[in-house]
C-alpha cells in the first residue's frame, strides 16, 4: 500500500522518508519540498492550518528562488507598488497555490508576524493578496520569500488599469442586480394586490395608488438596472445587426412606457412586475457570464511576464542591477545559474547548460559556450554566463514568436454560439409577428391593438432563451474547473463536442519531464543504497534534470572537489575516495575502466555508470516518468471513439516506445512544429476536429491551429496564455471526463433552448389572440426562466459525480 | 385602508435605505470574496505563540 503525502496528497515514493511532526503525530511527506513547507508552517505555530483546510495543497517547487531581490529595486517597484499616505507601501500580489479558505488564514497569519508588515488581506476567489508594509523595516523580497517558505509562489499582479476596469464593471453589475432584485420584490408584492383586485374588484382610487407606487419602484429598475440592454440594442441596431438585446429592450421599454401611460391615463394594463422580473433574471444571466470571464482573466494575468524585471549589467565600473528595459545592444550582462536570460545575445565568457523549454518545449538543457547564441526567456541552469546583448524587447526571437502566435489566433474561425445564431432568426420572427398582430387588431378593434401587441412583446421576451446558454455554461465552466480544466475561451464547450482526435505532444504531456531512478544494477557487490547515496552526493550541487533525479535519494553524504563536465558526468571526493558518475566514455576516459551496458536504453531512458578510482560500482537507469494516469486516460478516450495520436519532435525510437507503452497506434516522431501544424490542418480538412495537448512554445502554433487546445498546468507560460484551456492539475484523466461532461452540457443547453422556444411559441398565439392577461404573462415568464435555471443546475450535480 | 397613504411612503423610505446600504456594501468590497469569508469565521483568530519575529 502506498502512503500519501500529508501536505500535497501525492504518493510517497517507496524509498523516501521525510517525516514532519504535526500536532504530536508524525506525518509522511513525499519530498524535501513538502517537508520544508510543513516544517515552516508548524514552526510558525500555524499547525492548525492542517485542521482547517478542506483541500490538499499543491506540491511546492523545490529550492528557494533567489530572484526576488530584483523586486526591491525602486525602478522595478514603480510599476506595481503604491505609496500610501503614511509612508507605507502597498502591493497587490497574485498568489499561486491557494486551494481553500484555510490558505488565506495561513498566509495572513504567517506574514502578519513579520515585523514591518502592517496589513495583509487574502482573497480566496481571485487568488490575490494585498500587502502593506514599511519598506525601512523589511524589504519586499523578504515577504515574497516568506510566502515561498509556506509553499505559495507570488508575483505582482498585472496591469493596474485592467484591474480597476474589472472592479468597476463588477461593482456596477452587482449594483444593477441589487436594484433589479429589490425592485422585483416590491413590484411583485404590489402586483399581487393588483391581481387580487382584478379578480375580486378594487376601487379605482386604490388601484391608482398601487399603480403609481409600482411606477415609482420600477422606474429605477428600467432606467438604471436595464440600461446596458438599451445601450447594447442601440449599438447593434446602428450596425444593422439583430441580437438578443433588441427584443429584450423592446419588451422592457415597450411594457414600461405602456404601463406608465396606463397609470397616468387610468386605463389599460400595467406590467411593472414583469418588467422588473425580466430585468432581474436577465441581469443574473449576464452577471454569471461576467464572473466566469473575470475569474479566467484573473488567473491568466501576469503570466505574460516571461522575462525577469532586472538584469546584471557589467561595465567598466563593475556589475549593477538595471531594469531590463534599460539594456542596449552591445551591453554586457551576467546571468547566474538558475536565472532567466533577459535578452538575445552571444556568450562571450563562461560555459553552461541552457534550458530552452520556453522556445522548444524540450526540458533537456543545451550546451552553450563562447560564441554560441542564446535567446531571451531561456534559463541558464549550470554556471554563470557573460553575454553580449544583441536584441532586447520587441526585437527578440521570443517576441517574434509571440507576434506569430497572435496572428495565428486571429485567423482562427470564430464559432458562433448556438444561442446567438438562434437570436437573429428569433428576433426577426418576433418583430414580424408583432407588426402583423398590431396591424390586424388595428383593423378589428383599434382600442385593443396597443395592449394586445404589448402582451405579444412581453410574452415573447426571450428571457428564458437568453438565460438558457449562459447559466448552463457558467455552471459547466465551474464544473470543469473543479475537475482541473480551466476554460479560458468561449468556444471550448462547443468545440469539445466535435472532437474526433486527440493529439498529444510527447514531452511533458504524457510524461512528467522529470527523470527518476528506475533501476540500480550493482557491480562488485556494492549495496544499492550506497550507490544511490554516492550518486546523490555527487549530483547535489547541480540543477540539471539528471542531477535532480537524485534529490529524493539523499543519503547524508557530502562530496567535495566536485568537477562537473557538461554533457559527460561529474566527479568528486566522497569520504576520501574519488568517485565519478556519468556516461560510459566519461568513466573510461577518467579511470580507464569500463563495463558492459546491461541493456539498450529505450526512449526517455539514460544509463549512468558509477565508479571509483579502483572499481566499477554499478549502473543506474534513469527514466522520464509516464504520468500516472496517462495509460488509463488514453484507453478511455479510445473506448469513447476518439482517436489518439502522438506527434513529437523527439527521436522516432523514443516516440515508438512511448506509443506502444500506452497503446497508441498512430504516432510520428522527429517532426517539426510546421509539420505538426500541417498534419493538424490535414486532419481538419478530413472533417476530423482536433484537440491538441501541448506544453512548449514550439507547440503554440499548433495549439492555436487546433480546434480546441489544452496546455498542461506546468507548461511554459506562453503556451498557457495561448491555449484555449489549461489542465491545472496536469492529470490527463481529466480529458476524457471533460469530453463526456461537454456532451452532458450540450444536452442541457439544447433542452434549455428547446424548452424556452417551445414556451415562447406556445404563448405567442395565445397572446396574439388577446388571451393573455398581465398576471398570466408574469407567471409564464418567471416559470419558464426558473425551469431553465434549475435545469442548468443539474450540471453541478453531474460535475460532482 | 387610508393607512396605506402613510405605510407606503414608509416602505419606500425603507427601500431607499436598503438600496443605500447595499451600494455601500458593494463599494466597500464585501462581495469581492464570496468563497473565503464564509469559512474565515471558523478559524481561530490567533495561532499559538503570537510573537513578532
Amino acid at each position: 500500500m502506498t502512503t500519501s503525502c500529508y501536505h500535497c496528497g501525492l504518493d510517497v515514493p517507496p524509498d523516501c522518508h521525510f517525516p514532519v511532526t504535526i500536532e504530536g503525530i508524525e506525518q509522511p511527506m513525499c519530498c524535501p519540498g513538502c517537508q520544508a513547507v510543513a516544517i515552516a508552517i508548524v514552526d510558525g505555530g500555524l499547525g492548525n492550518f492542517y485542521k482547517y483546510r478542506s483541500q490538499q495543497q499543491t506540491r511546492p517547487e523545490e529550492g528557494v528562488d533567489n530572484r526576488f531581490a530584483a523586486y526591491d529595486l525602486p525602478e522595478v517597484q514603480e510599476e506595481f507598488v503604491h505609496h500610501l499616505d503614511d509612508g507605507q507601501l502597498q502591493v497587490e500580489l497574485l498568489v499561486e497555490g491557494i486551494t481553500c479558505a484555510a490558505c488565506s488564514w495561513l498566509i495572513e497569519h504567517h506574514l502578519q508576524r513579520i515585523a514591518g508588515v502592517s496589513a495583509v488581506r487574502v482573497n480566496v476567489t481571485t487568488h490575490r493578496c494585498w500587502l502593506s508594509w514599511n519598506n525601512s523595516q523589511v524589504p519586499l523580497s523578504r515577504l515574497l520569500s516568506a510566502l515561498q517558505e509556506i509553499g505559495y509562489r507570488a508575483r505582482p499582479a498585472g496591469d493596474e488599469e485592467v484591474r480597476a476596469n474589472r472592479k468597476r464593471e463588477n461593482t456596477r453589475a452587482l449594483q444593477r442586480l441589487g436594484v433589479a432584485g429589490i425592485g422585483m420584490m416590491q413590484a411583485g408584492m404590489l402586483a399581487i394586490a393588483l391581481y387580487a383586485g382584478a379578480f375580486d374588484g378594487i376601487e379605482h382610487q386604490w388601484q391608482q395608488l398601487l399603480r403609481w407606487v409600482s411606477l415609482v419602484v420600477a422606474t429605477p429598475v428600467v432606467l438604471f438596472a436595464a440600461a446596458p440592454f438599451f445601450r447594447a440594442a442601440w449599438r447593434s441596431l446602428k450596425s444593422w445587426h439583430l441580437v438578443m438585446d433588441v427584443p429584450v429592450s423592446l419588451a422592457i421599454g415597450g411594457a414600461y412606457l405602456a404601463s406608465v401611460w396606463a397609470t397616468v391615463s387610468g386605463s389599460g394594463e400595467v406590467y411593472f412586475d414583469s418588467v422588473s422580473m425580466f430585468t432581474f433574471f436577465l441581469l443574473l444571466g449576464r452577471y454569471l457570464e461576467m464572473r466566469v470571464r473575470h475569474r479566467n482573466e484573473q488567473r491568466m494575468e501576469g503570466l505574460g511576464q516571461l522575462l525577469p524585471p532586472v538584469a546584471r549589467r557589467v561595465d567598466d565600473q563593475g556589475e549593477h542591477s538595471v531594469p531590463v528595459k534599460a539594456l542596449q545592444p552591445r551591453d554586457f550582462v551576467k546571468v547566474g545559474p538558475g536565472d532567466i536570460i533577459p535578452c538575445d545575445g552571444v556568450v562571450v565568457d563562461g560555459h553552461s547548460n541552457v534550458v530552452e523549454a520556453v522556445l522548444t518545449g524540450e526540458q533537456s538543457p543545451v550546451e552553450k559556450t563562447r560564441g554560441d547564441a542564446v535567446s531571451a526567456g531561456t534559463v541558464n541552469s549550470e554556471n554563470p554566463l557573460l553575454i553580449e546583448v544583441q536584441a532586447v524587447g520587441k526585437r527578440t526571437r521570443l517576441s517574434a514568436i509571440l507576434q506569430l502566435v497572435a496572428r495565428a489566433q486571429l485567423e482562427k474561425p470564430r464559432q458562433l454560439a448556438l444561442a446567438d445564431r438562434l437570436a437573429g432568426y428569433f428576433v426577426g420572427f418576433v418583430l414580424l409577428v408583432s407588426a402583423a398582430v398590431a396591424w390586424h387588431w388595428y383593423q378589428q378593434a383599434p382600442e385593443k391593438a396597443l395592449w394586445v401587441t404589448l402582451s405579444v412583446l412581453v410574452v415573447t421576451c426571450p428571457c428564458a432563451l437568453s438565460l438558457a446558454t449562459p447559466t448552463a455554461l457558467a455552471v459547466a465552466t465551474h464544473g470543469l474547473r473543479q475537475r482541473g480544466l480551466l476554460v479560458s475561451r468561449g468556444h471550448v464547450m462547443d468545440g469539445l463536442l466535435k472532437i474526433k482526435r486527440v493529439v498529444f505532444d510527447k514531452t511533458g504531456t504524457l510524461t512528467t519531464g522529470e527523470m527518476k531512478v528506475a533501476k540500480v544494477i550493482s557491480r562488485s557487490g556494492a549495496p544499492e543504497q550506497k550507490i544511490l547515496a554516492i550518486a546523490a552526493a555527487l549530483e547535489a550541487g547541480s540543477r540539471h534534470p539528471i542531477a535532480r533525479a537524485f534529490d529524493e535519494c539523499d543519503g547524508g553524504l557530502m562530496a567535495t572537489a566536485i568537477d562537473n563536465r557538461i554533457g559527460a558526468g561529474v566527479s568528486g571526493i566522497v569520504d576520501g575516495v574519488r568517485y565519478a558518475i556519468g556516461r560510459e566514455q566519461y568513466i573510461t576516459e577518467l579511470f580507464g575502466r569500463s563495463d558492459e551496458l546491461p541493456e539498450a536504453p529505450a526512449g526517455g531512458e539514460v544509463w549512468l555508470l558509477l565508479a571509483s578510482e579502483s572499481r566499477i560500482l554499478g549502473w543506474i537507469l534513469l527514466r522520464d516518468q509516464l504520468r500516472p494516469d496517462a495509460a488509463d486516460a488514453v484507453a478511455r478516450l479510445q473506448t469513447n471513439g476518439v482517436q489518439v495520436e502522438l506527434l513529437s519532435g523527439d527521436r522516432p525510437v523514443a516516440v515508438a516506445a512511448l506509443a506502444s507503452q500506452l497503446g497508441i497506434s498512430h504516432w510520428q516522431g522527429g517532426i517539426s512544429p510546421e509539420e505538426k501544424l500541417a498534419h493538424v490542418r490535414q486532419l481538419q480538412t478530413q472533417q476530423q476536429p482536433v484537440l491538441m495537448v501541448g506544453d512548449g512554445i514550439n507547440d503554440v502554433p499548433v495549439l492555436s491551429g487546433a480546434d480546441v487546445s489544452v496546455a498542461m498546468g506546468d507548461a511554459a507560460d506562453i503556451a498557457r496564455i495561448h491555449a484555449d484551456s489549461i489542465l491545472m492539475s496536469s492529470e490527463i484523466g481529466v480529458l476524457p471526463q471533460s469530453l463526456t461532461f461537454a456532451h452532458f452540457t450540450h444536452r442541457i443547453i439544447r433542452q434549455n433552448l428547446g424548452w424556452a422556444l417551445a414556451y415562447n411559441l406556445l404563448a405567442l398565439p395565445l397572446a396574439a389572440l388577446g388571451l393573455v392577461p398581465p398576471w398570466a404573462a408574469a407567471i409564464g415568464m418567471s416559470a419558464s426562466s426558473l425551469v431553465v435555471v434549475l435545469n442548468a443546475l443539474r450540471l453541478s450535480r453531474g460535475a460532482r459525480r | 385602508m387610508a393607512s396605506l397613504y402613510l405605510l407606503i411612503p414608509i416602505t419606500i423610505l425603507l427601500l431607499l435605505i436598503a438600496v443605500g446600504v447595499y451600494f455601500w456594501a458593494v463599494k466597500s468590497g464585501q462581495y469581492d470574496d464570496l468563497d473565503g469569508e464564509a469559512e474565515r469565521i471558523l478559524f481561530d483568530d490567533e495561532p499559538e505563540g503570537e510573537d513578532k519575529q
